[in-house]
């Protein structure tokens, strides 16, 4: 059994560092510190190592629910928190503290002489013990402020180069944005407070569903809420923009948050909250958005030139399909694609992070030729994409399957719809991954930042912000090792991890069986009276077994499959042999090719018409109209009719003493009269 | 002699007192009937002490405390208002002095520095 204080220290130590690179370092050993760096990549080694010791006691003991602890306790308003550590938890804290790891190290070089070293390290600190807090919270409200620790640390990161404007400005768009969605869940927060407060600890929660205490409508208004959360840390449509801005921030925050970890977090939420969302009607809407979205950001990633904007718009895809595989109950493929793309996406990201030490931009068009120069880059990637494409045996492959077969299984409206987008982002996926591979590695070198600064000069444009040095070769060591691992990760983290059948010690469908089981022994301790008897026999609901282990489908692996190779060989005609021309594809296209550079013009809605228009010209200046007017007039004149009362009175004071007394005296003989008369 | 007489007194003089302080310039005039003011007080005073019936004084040794204390709160008073118009009489002629110097007049009508 996993104790208690060995869990908490799987976040306190990231704490620590945060703490230490934020106050003793920085005080003491510089900003460029490298001690900083080693502090960091200690304190989430540990995590891992910890990590490691949860889920294997998990896995032999079950889940454990840690006891509650009193947080605050006023009449009216008891608060807990505590340490959940079920089988979701300990995967979450082995995927995040182990691409953490790796991105540690990594960043160990591609940080290498930024003047904020040690902020870096402290915020990336910071950032990995609220993202596994979130993972490990027991109640609701201790999980919120994780939430929101995660978005500041976000925020914070994406910002990390603030000199710059765009990259500011990128900031506080995913804060704005991620904040609008957490405003639901905060709204599904004290509508389970006012439901009943005990429901806020999530064990509670949990048997409350399982024994029906919640109506469906109750439980679909929470749930509601719960998504708008998920829909905003998640980057789901229709706030989805956030997202591609956030490439902002260094290479290897975006590989972290932006794709490993953080953004996961809406799709953690709503399986955290699986049961509830079981209950309640909202299932298929989770689907539909989940679909849509896949799509949608495929095709804006079809023509990105940015290779980071391009896996920004895969990893919303990807993570439409892990949505849209909760919206169809497939409770199992879901965690089991958040499992596998976490570390193929982290490692495209690296990889791109990679490319851009080498030569110097992001910007697809300036690249070309690097396969010859970095091979390790290369390969890594390459492997990266076949495995995000979702090309046999690779990890994508196994978990997007499941996904597609359990879809194909549930012969509904809903499960084709989300059949078809996933078939279809499976399509785009493959093509714009190669489009990147080929654009980035193959062909002729385009010359690089150089170039690129060049081009921008002679067209009288500013320079593109970002921009470093060409020197074509491969990246240091501690750069490449942590592709290579996460490579690896790419090939055997599906089949292994989630076989079809016996291999050795791995049991069929161990990850299945494994994020399913839910320990009967701990679920069942009656803390709540006020549950009813039999509550302990379901937790899960029935569907979540049904959906967990689909069988293995050939048909529909075989049409995803050749989606993806048909995706791949499209952009190899296109890119490679030449046979189909871009140009003229884009010309043929020129409608549909403007609408999705434009990104849908999403970006102009919000913050044209949305934002400036709507918000600051109609409603906001109405309001300062009625504050000037109205509140702010009756505060004036209510101080110009003081003092001219004052200015008034003053003329009574002409300085003549007797005058005064007069008055005294004529005071004096009223109030004596009135006294006389009305007093007694 | 009866309380009312002695009230009706206390009463013209502090009316004559009060016409004066409203009525007179001169600074000193002033001070004189402010004299009368306080006299007129003190008049009022002994007379509501003199006149306040108590049966333990006449009727000797049944004498309580508080009778003795409400036969003689009027005469203390008396000799606390002679003495605070003494002193206040004594600060009110430097004042005078004062503004003689600075203005080489005693008339109150042309001091108006308290003017707003």
């Amino acid at each position: 059994m996993f104790s208690e204080p060995l869990a908490w220290l799987i976040i306190a130590l990231p704490v620590a560092a945060f703490v230490l690179n934020g106050t003793a370092v920085r005080a003491f050993l510089g900003p460029q510190s490298l001690v900083a760096g080693w502090i960091t990549i200690a304190a989430v080694a540990g995590s891992f190592v910890l990590s490691i010791f949860a889920l294997e006691s998990v896995a032999s003991d079950g889940a454990t629910i840690h006891q509650q602890h009193d947080w605050i306790d006023v009449v009216g308003l008891h608060l807990t928190f505590g340490i959940l550590l079920d089988q979701l938890t300990a995967i979450m804290f082995v995927v995040v503290s182990g691409v953490s790891l790796l991105v540690q190290i990594y960043s160990q070089q591609y940080m290498h002489g930024d003047r904020s070293y040690t902020r870096y390290y402290s915020f990336m600190a910071l950032f990995t013990a609220a993202m596994l807090g979130l993972v490990s919270s027991r109640n609701v409200i201790q999980l919120f402020v994780y939430w929101e620790l995660v978005g500041i640390s976000s925020y914070l990161l994406i910002g990390f180069w603030m000199e710059r404007p765009s990259a500011a400005a990128a900031a506080k768009k995913a804060f704005l944005m991620t904040r609008f969605g957490d405003f639901g869940f905060l709204l599904a927060i004290l509508y389970i407070f006012s439901v009943n407060p005990e429901y806020l600890d999530i064990p509670a929660l949990y048997e409350a569903v399982g024994a029906g205490a919640i109506a469906a409508s109750v439980a679909t208004w929470i749930a509601l809420g719960l998504f708008m959360g998920a829909i905003g840390k998640s980057a789901q449509f229709p706030l989805h923009s956030w997202l591609p801005d956030a490439m902002e921030g260094p290479t290897s925050v975006s590989a972290l948050i932006h794709s490993a970890t953080m953004v996961t977090a809406g799709v953690f939420l709503v399986a955290r909250f699986f049961p509830l969302f079981e209950a309640s009607n909202v299932m298929d809407l989770v689907a539909l958005i989940g679909a849509f979205t896949a799509v949608f950001a495929a095709s804006m990633g079809l023509v990105a030139n940015d290779i980071k904007r391009v896996l920004a718009y895969s990893t919303i895809s990807q993570l439409g399909y892990m949505v849209m595989a909760l919206g169809i109950g497939a409770y199992a493929p879901a965690l089991f694609h958040l499992f596998t793309h976490a570390f193929f996406k982290a490692g495209l990201f690296l990889g791109a992070g990679s490319v851009h030490h080498a030569s110097g931009t992001f910007n697809m068009r300036f690249m070309g030729g690097l396969r010859k120069d970095m091979k390790w880059t290369y390969w890594t990637m390459v492997i990266g994409s076949l495995s995000l494409a979702g090309l046999f045996p690779l990890s994508g492959f196994w978990s997007k399957d499941e996904i597609l077969a359990t879809a194909f299984e549930r012969e509904s409206g809903v499960g084709w719809v989300v059949l078809i987008a996933g078939l279809v982002a499976a399509f785009m996926t493959a093509f714009y991954m190669f489009r990147a591979i080929y654009m980035t590695f193959h062909g002729e070198y385009r010359g690089g930042a150089e170039v690129e600064a060049e081009m921008a000069r002679n067209a009288n444009l500013p320079e593109p912000v970002g921009l470093g040095h060409t020197h074509r070769h491969e990246s240091p060591w501690m750069m490449v090792a942590p592709l290579i691992v996460l490579a690896t990760l790419a090939v055997v983290a599906g089949f292994l991890v989630n076989p079809l059948f016996d291999v050795g010690p791995i049991n069929k469908h161990a990850f299945a069986t494994f994020v399913t089981e839910r320990n009967e022994s701990v679920f069942s301790v009656d803390q709540h009276g006020d549950v009813p008897a039999g509550a302990e026999e379901s937790h899960l609901p029935d569907a979540v077994h049904a959906g967990a282990e689909p069988e293995f489908n050939i048909p529909v692996a075989a049409v995803s499959s050749v989606m993806a190779a048909g995706g791949i060989l499209l952009a190899y005609a296109m890119y490679i042999t030449g046979a189909v021309s871009p140009v003229a594809m884009g010309r043929r296209l020129s409608a549909i090719y403007s609408v999705l550079l434009g990104k849908y013009y999403f970006d102009e809605l919000y913050e044209d018409r949305i934002v400036v228009r709507g918000f600051y010209n109609r409603l906001a200046r109405s309001l300062a109209w009625f504050d000037t007017a109205w509140i702010d007039n009756v505060n004036v004149q209510l101080a110009k009719l003081t003092a001219n009362v004052g200015r008034g009175l003053a003329n009574v004071q002409n300085g003549q003493a007797q005058a005064y007394a007069a008055v005294m005296a004529i005071g004096f003989v009223v109030v004596l009269f009135a006294f006389l008369v009305w007093g007694s | 002699m009866t309380l009312e007489n002695v009230l009706l007194v206390s009463g013209i003089i502090f009316a004559i007192g009060l016409y004066g302080v409203l009525s007179r310039r001169s600074t000193i005039a002033l001070l004189m009937s402010l004299e009368l003011l306080f006299n007129a007080v003190v008049i009022a005073a002994v007379a509501f002490s003199r006149f306040t019936p108590s049966a333990g004084l006449a009727d000797a040794g049944a004498v309580t405390a508080n009778e003795v204390r409400a036969a003689l709160t009027g005469h203390v008073f008396a000799v606390l208002v002679i003495s605070v118009a003494a002193a206040e009489s004594a600060l009110a002629l430097a004042l005078i002095f004062a503004l003689y110097r600075a203005k080489e007049t005693v008339e109150i009508t042309d001091v108006s520095e308290m003017k707003r």
